[in-house]
């Protein structure tokens, strides 16, 4: 485990703070991504482990919310089953822009090790997503790192730019 | 900016306005307190539950067909991912039943059983431990989930120790163990159960005599006797109706016979008899591991049963004797073929009576694999058990049923 | 020439099998035990029953499918096996055109376990066993959704498992594992109509199938390119790409320490 000293205040030049929109508005959506605890199997426990106390997701401004309507990420963890598909679309339908999903775990990927009649071969044939996560199932670490990347893609991220829609599959 | 689909509003099940002034109430699939995928459509007279209709399958993942079109040990890792949170159970119930199919159980190492034995009763806490952190979370006491998943991490670190993982653990193999413990780790263990028990002073502390806990779990969801036999319970779920029945006492597998350890029976019929049931089957566990840590230092080193047939040999005879190399060869890529006939073997898991029943036509795969779940019939129950409770102790009666959707849909 | 397959039973065989090679059997013992041999002899008074054996400890009956709810009525009132603990079914459509249909009960004051067995033809029906066992009520929508096996008298039988419009019933043996083309289309069809069949494309089935130049399917992080792009095209350069965001410094080894107690 490392430690290391975090100088905020030498680092931002308090008091006066000269910024861009785009950083200020980029710092504000990284650092509070709430997410939707979408939990359909395994991969929901690795995901409620990484909120709890050891791993503590809340340090990252991850909060899980229980609401579409509230959340800008959705981590998909865990299989995908045919009879779901359709809430799964139904969900995100619902979520407000701009938003994100991550797909956790071999199942929500590709189907993982249930290549059956009754799986989504990856969640990605229903919403489009940001993220792969791979494992089975992914450790905390692994959702933790993935949440960073997704906040380094959002960083680069112009708030002006237009949205092109996000590709299926 | 959205694909356009062709997915309407969807209002059917949210029907306000009804001639019998009846509300019907879609509750899930996707719900935080739903224990995963459980869809109940509750028809309410006010806030009182008149029909409830759980509808599962949501996590409908084939494994039965899979199973059909494995070899037994291929079909291993897919057992971990039933009851993903006591992975180990679930690998011990199914190399139980292939070896009882084999007829190799009694060939089984005494130290291969002893870790199997520690393995399963640490799952047993681990599951205990989660079922309290989210059963209570459930409820309204949040604290009690950041204490319990802490305690739960040092047990998953035990874990990975021994087998690299932390869910999903594959840790049980036909015929034994892959591996022996690592160094150190019994040191480990000792540790943990010297913590434990103060630690579920603390849980029992916050919540055996917290008024609100009380007067949100007694007398709610109340099972009586007949209607847990009825409804085939087992586990906790028959012990709380007051009915003594475990598999590991009554017909004992492993060394179960060898150790000393009580039932806990609770005549309460409702979910505080349960909760308490629960804290005590973890001392329980504490108790059997103590035991099992001597036990295991009286044993030989071997860890896999010697059935030339159906085992392959130790790693180090494949690598030295031909003929070990030419089996290990054939049982890889073909598969062990057990003779023809099937079995049907119960164990107790954390949830209850976990079950595998296994058709051979003497072929490398399966001919009908049927896994018993036991939170399948502890779904079923919600319907008798629901009606004339109030809403919000529909999430109180599915956290205390302890239910794990991997296991009912399979 | 392309190999037969029968199209009867579609689950993974063996590709080698010795010539010579007989299967074992597991023994099937007389009934000698004395509790067994009690409960047989009440359950023969009254029905008759085809074959009784015990198999690694547990008894074996062989009915007649329709004396199904007689025989687990004197089971349960009579010789205490209270608790029906699993049922479902075996596809045999192939061999005989049957299905053979299987009770596993407890009795937990005897602690002894008893297998019912009878079979049913692929278009018959089996009376309900559920006004004895209020746990069959799930077990056997299970056995209807996963095989078609009809049941009389059930008080809702309708598939639990699978989606309501499901086509085909999973557990047959002549179901592929894969599912057929309703199955394989099933989200694409519900959600976005069969017209976006050809825009998402088919499930990728085989798990070892890579290809390195597919840019449809795969896109590295930073190195972006548009669907279906030359794969050997520039990537796209990113303008702002912004490592220092405020208040988040650099990490710096130098400057950390390493911890040697993790608990």
């Amino acid at each position: 485990m490392a430690q290391h000293q975090v100088n905020s205040l030498a680092n931002a030049g308090l008091p006066v703070a000269l910024t861009t929109v785009d950083k200020l508005v980029n710092w504000g959506r990284t650092n509070s991504l709430w997410v939707l605890t979408y939990g359909l199997a395994c991969c929901a426990i690795e995901m409620m482990a990484s909120g709890a106390s050891r791993y503590d997701f809340d340090r990252f401004g991850v909060i899980f919310r229980a609401s579409p309507r509230q959340s800008d990420v959705m981590i998909v963890a865990g299989t995908l089953t045919k009879k779901h598909a359709e809430f799964i679309r139904r969900l995100y339908d619902q979520m407000a822009e701009p938003k994100w999903v991550i797909s956790m775990g071999s199942c929500a990927n590709t189907g993982g090790m249930f290549n059956t009649y009754a799986t989504v071969q990856g969640v990605d044939r229903v919403i489009p997503v940001d993220i792969y996560l791979p494992g089975c199932a992914p450790r905390p670490e692994t959702l933790q790192y993935a949440v960073m990347l997704l906040q380094k893609k959002l960083r680069k991220r112009s708030i002006f730019q237009k949205q092109k829609p996000k590709r299926l599959v | 900016m959205q694909q356009r689909n062709r997915l309407e509003p969807y209002f059917e099940n949210l029907v306000f306005e009804r001639e019998d002034n009846t509300m019907v109430v879609n509750f899930g699939p996707q719900h935080p307190s739903a224990h995963g995928q459980l869809r109940l459509i509750l028809e309410m007279d006010g806030e009182q539950i008149k029909k409830a209709v759980p509808d599962i399958g949501y996590l409908h993942r084939g494994m039965e067909k899979m199973g059909e079109n494995m070899i037994y040990n291929e079909f291993l890792p897919t057992t971990d991912r039933m009851d993903y949170i006591a992975a180990t159970s679930n690998n011990y119930a199914f190399a139980l039943a292939v070896e009882r199919l084999l007829g190799i159980e009694d060939k089984v190492p005494r130290r291969a059983k002893v870790i199997r034995m520690m393995l399963l009763e640490l799952n047993r806490i681990i599951s205990h431990l989660f079922w309290l952190a989210t059963h209570a979370l459930d409820v309204g006491a949040m604290s009690v989930f950041l204490y319990c998943f802490r305690e739960r991490e040092y047990a998953m670190d035990l874990m990975e120790e021994y087998c690299g993982a932390r869910l999903t653990h594959s840790s049980v193999r036909i015929g034994g163990v892959p591996l022996d413990l690592p160094e150190g780790w019994l040191e480990h263990l000792n540790w943990f159960l010297n913590k434990l028990p103060e630690q579920i002073e603390l849980y029992e502390g916050l919540l055996t005599e917290n008024r609100i806990w009380r007067m949100r779990l007694e007398e709610v969801g109340v099972i009586p006797p007949k209607m847990a036999k009825q409804w085939a319970c087992s586990g906790i779920m028959l012990r709380g109706s007051g009915i003594e029945y475990d598999i590991r006492k009554e017909e004992p597998y492993e060394l179960y016979e060898e150790v000393d350890f009580d039932i806990p029976v609770s005549d309460r019929c409702d979910s505080y008899g349960r909760y308490l049931l629960y804290m005590e089957e973890m001392r329980q566990s504490i108790r059997i591991l103590r035991q099992l840590i001597p036990m295991y230092k009286e044993t030989e080193p071997q860890l896999m049963a010697h059935a030339p047939e159906y085992i392959s040999a130790s790693k180090e005879d494949i690598m030295t004797q031909n003929y070990s190399l030419m089996q290990h060869f054939v049982l890889v890529t073909q598969g062990m073929r057990p003779p023809v006939g099937e079995v049907y073997v119960p164990t107790e898991s954390p949830k209850g009576e976990l079950g595998f029943f296994i058709r051979s036509e003497g072929e490398p795969y399966p001919y009908r694999l049927k896994i018993r779940a036991p939170s399948f019939w502890h779904t079923g129950i919600l319907q008798d058990l629901l009606p004339g409770h109030y809403l919000a102790d529909v999430v109180t009666i599915i956290g205390s049923t302890n239910i794990v959707f991997g296991e009912i849909d399979r | 020439m392309r190999p037969y397959r029968p199209k009867d039973n579609v689950q993974k065989k063996s590709y080698y099998t010795d010539r010579f090679w007989v299967a074992p059997r597991i023994p099937e013992e007389p009934v000698e035990d004395e509790i067994f041999k009690a409960d047989l002899e009440k359950v023969q008074e009254s029905i008759k029953i085809k074959k009784a054996y015990i198999q690694r400890g547990q008894l074996v009956i062989f009915i007649d499918a329709k004396d199904n709810v007689q025989t687990l009525k004197i089971l349960k009132e009579e010789c205490g096996y209270d608790i029906l603990s699993e049922m479902s079914a075996i596809d045999y459509l192939a061999q005989d055109g049957e299905f053979e249909i299987f009770y596993q009960l407890l009795s937990m004051s005897k602690r002894k376990r008893v297998r019912v067995k009878c079979r049913i033809k692929e278009d018959a029906a089996i009376e309900s066993v559920e006004p004895l066992f209020r746990s069959a009520d799930w077990s056997e929508r299970e056995m209807y959704d996963m095989f078609g096996i009809k049941v009389n008298n059930h008080p809702y039988l309708k598939r639990i498992l699978m989606p309501e419009d499901w086509v085909g019933y999973p557990l047959r043996k002549t179901y592929p594992l894969h599912g057929d083309e309703a199955a394989q289309w099933y989200e694409v069809d519900k959600i976005f109509g069969k017209e976006y069949r050809e825009i998402i494309g088919p499930e990728q089935r085989d798990a070892a199938y890579i290809s390195t130049t597919d840019t449809c399917n795969f896109a590295r992080i930073y190195h972006e390119v548009p669907r279906c792009a030359d794969p050997n095209s520039e990537p796209e350069q990113i303008e702002s790409f912004n490592e220092d965001a405020p208040l988040v410094e650099t990490f710096d080894l130098k400057k950390s320490k390493i911890v040697d107690k993790t608990r």
